[in-house]
């Protein structure tokens, strides 16, 4: 059996959050084609040519995917299926909106996030914002996954390439047309790849005292998140947000400032390595999962800290 | 044009999950139940557009046991004009939601469906996209903004990086990301009003389609727990132990 797995790309390098994925998608036991798409990306073909483990690349080339539409993208992988028993993706918001539209397509029911594979049909997976784990039983001849990348380490880039085969997809659907994309200019990584994060929460009173953050965050090359409370209230905008309806995160350090700890937020970092809170409120449930606390006021702990590091 | 707004009941997302000790799923029997937070938002942005003369009317559906009708109620006091209930005791996979919605999009056509992104139990993050696989409509997915343009909607799209605009024909099918809007409670006289609207009453068998289950659960289990750690008194000591005790700076 084989498993075809869509991996996502910009500016010549493979997306990280599917490279974790990929790791996901080997425990599978399948051989491992990988499918990337666009056109003028030799650098992003060939790199995905040597991860290792994979047999083969298939590489939609087509302007019709330098920028990922759903409709187009699902359509093409249909027409693909056919030698396929297995269809995966990084649970990443293109990976979200691509995957499910090919599981109906299929007439399959698709398993979101996967976080564990127990075997080659069954899977565990988070329900109810990581308050609880399902291990969920698939009896679809086919199967279709997406794969929460946080739950799996980078798989390696070797130096051997595999076969890579070009294809010109026909007949893609023309009901959607990408129009313009924003993305959030930051000197700082990427939430969902960063070493270490700091958030802030409601505690932040105001948009502007997030430059307290960004201060620390500078000295140890951290991104900077928010909780939704902070996120609600207007202090940063949406794509800051972790937690159950936002980013899920689990870096090796978390720092939590004038957060309380509401379950929508501990569900997108509680597997975070090293925890940290600092907050005034010394019953805020954030302390409970905490392996640092702090009970102290944020405005005076910041520069501090800042100047600590 | 008609906007459908497929709703869902779910447990109150400020309740505290209990997972049951004979791990079979999660407690669900007095606890607390509500709209999804997501569909709230689908209802509240129907109503905008038709209170914008972008649409007529605005027809709430919902897919799941008796009390489904309270949910439909909220989306109705909310401002929508009437409901569809579609009465089944089973908890139907996504899947099974997008082929039954997808026949109720033959009997209605609606010039737009909106609907959450995600319910807040499953977590699955898929009706919306199959549904709009099996009508072969088009997916404006995680809206934060939608603007009706004559044939086409123009919609704002919450992606990993920031923003995506995106152009797609109607009709098409929206889901809603938490930014789209801020619901509106409803008001005593129209939770009174709600109340003599029609609600239709279907089954899944009205429909013909194939609704049964194709994933098992085999259990359901509590998170590892974290145990809490250690308070620290001040920022030194704080700095002292991420360097030497978990040596992660």
């Amino acid at each position: 059996m084989t498993t075809l797995f869509f991996t996502e790309h910009a500016n010549g390098v493979l997306n990280d959050q599917s490279l974790k994925a990929i790791s996901g998608a080997k425990e599978f036991g399948n051989d491992l084609h990988i499918l990337i798409a666009g056109s003028n990306i030799d650098e992003a073909v060939a790199e995905a040519s040597k991860i290792e483990g994979v047999s083969k690349v298939i590489h939609l080339n087509s302007n019709e995917f330098d920028n990922i539409l759903a409709e187009k993208l699902a359509a093409a992988m249909f027409d693909l299926s056919g030698e396929y028993s297995y269809f995966a993706a990084a649970a990443t918001t293109t990976g979200k909106n691509v995957m499910p539209r090919l599981s109906a397509k299929l007439d399959v029911s698709q398993i979101s996030e996967i976080i564990g594979v127990e075997s080659p049909d069954t899977f565990v997976r988070t329900i109810y914002a990581g308050n609880a784990i399902a291990t969920v039983q698939s009896s679809d001849e086919k199967k279709v996954l997406t794969i929460r990348p946080t739950a799996f380490q980078s798989c390696k880039i070797t130096e051997n390439a595999c076969e890579i085969s070009i294809i010109d997809p026909q007949n893609i659907p023309a009901i959607s047309e990408f129009v313009g994309e924003e993305l959030t200019k930051s000197d700082r990584p990427e939430l969902t790849s960063a070493k270490t994060i700091i958030s802030g929460g409601r505690g932040m009173q105001n948009g502007e005292n997030f430059e307290l953050l960004d201060k620390v965050a500078a000295k140890l090359n951290a991104a900077v998140g928010a909780s939704r409370a902070a996120v609600d209230a207007g202090f940063v905008p949406n794509d800051y947000q972790v937690g159950q309806t936002g980013k899920v995160v689990a870096p090796e350090l978390y720092i939590a400032v004038g957060i309380s700890g509401a379950i929508q937020h501990l569900a997108g970092m509680k597997d975070s390595k090293i925890i940290v809170a600092i907050n005034k409120d010394e019953e805020a449930p954030i302390f409970d999962v905490a392996d640092y606390g702090l009970v102290a006021d944020l405005f005076q702990v910041l520069p501090e800290l800042e100047g600590a590091l | 044009m008609k906007i459908l707004v497929p709703v869902k009941r779910v447990i109150d997302p400020y309740v505290n999950i209990r997972v049951k000790s004979d791990e079979t799923g999660v407690e669900t029997d007095n606890v607390k139940m509500s709209m999804n937070p997501f569909c709230e938002i689908a209802v509240e942005e129907a109503i905008r557009l038709k209170e914008a003369n972008k649409a007529e009317e605005i027809i709430a559906i919902s897919i799941g046991n008796q009390q489904c009708q309270e949910t439909i109620r909220t989306a109705l006091a909310m401002g929508a004009d009437r409901g569809i209930h579609v009465l089944t005791d089973d908890v139907l996979e996504p899947l099974a939601l997008a082929k039954i919605l997808a026949k109720v999009y033959e009997e209605e056509n609606p010039g737009l469906v909106i609907m959450g992104k995600q319910a807040i139990d499953g977590d699955n993050n898929q009706t919306g996209q199959m549904f709009a696989a099996l009508t072969d409509l088009s997916q404006g997915t995680f809206a934060s903004k939608i603007e009706i343009d004559g044939e086409q909607a123009v919609v704002t799209r919450e992606i990993d990086g920031g923003l995506q605009t995106i152009k797609i024909n109607l009709p098409a099918v929206i889901t809603t990301d938490l930014r789209l809007n801020e619901p509106r409670y409803a008001s005593l006289p129209n939770i009174m009003k709600a109340k003599k609207k029609t609600i239709d009453q279907k089954s899944p068998s009205d429909y013909g389609v194939d609704v049964a289950p194709r994933l098992k659960v085999l259990k359901v289990v509590e998170p590892p727990k974290r145990q809490a750690g250690v308070k620290v008194e001040t920022v030194s000591e704080l700095v002292e132990k991420l360097k030497n005790e978990a040596g992660v700076i």
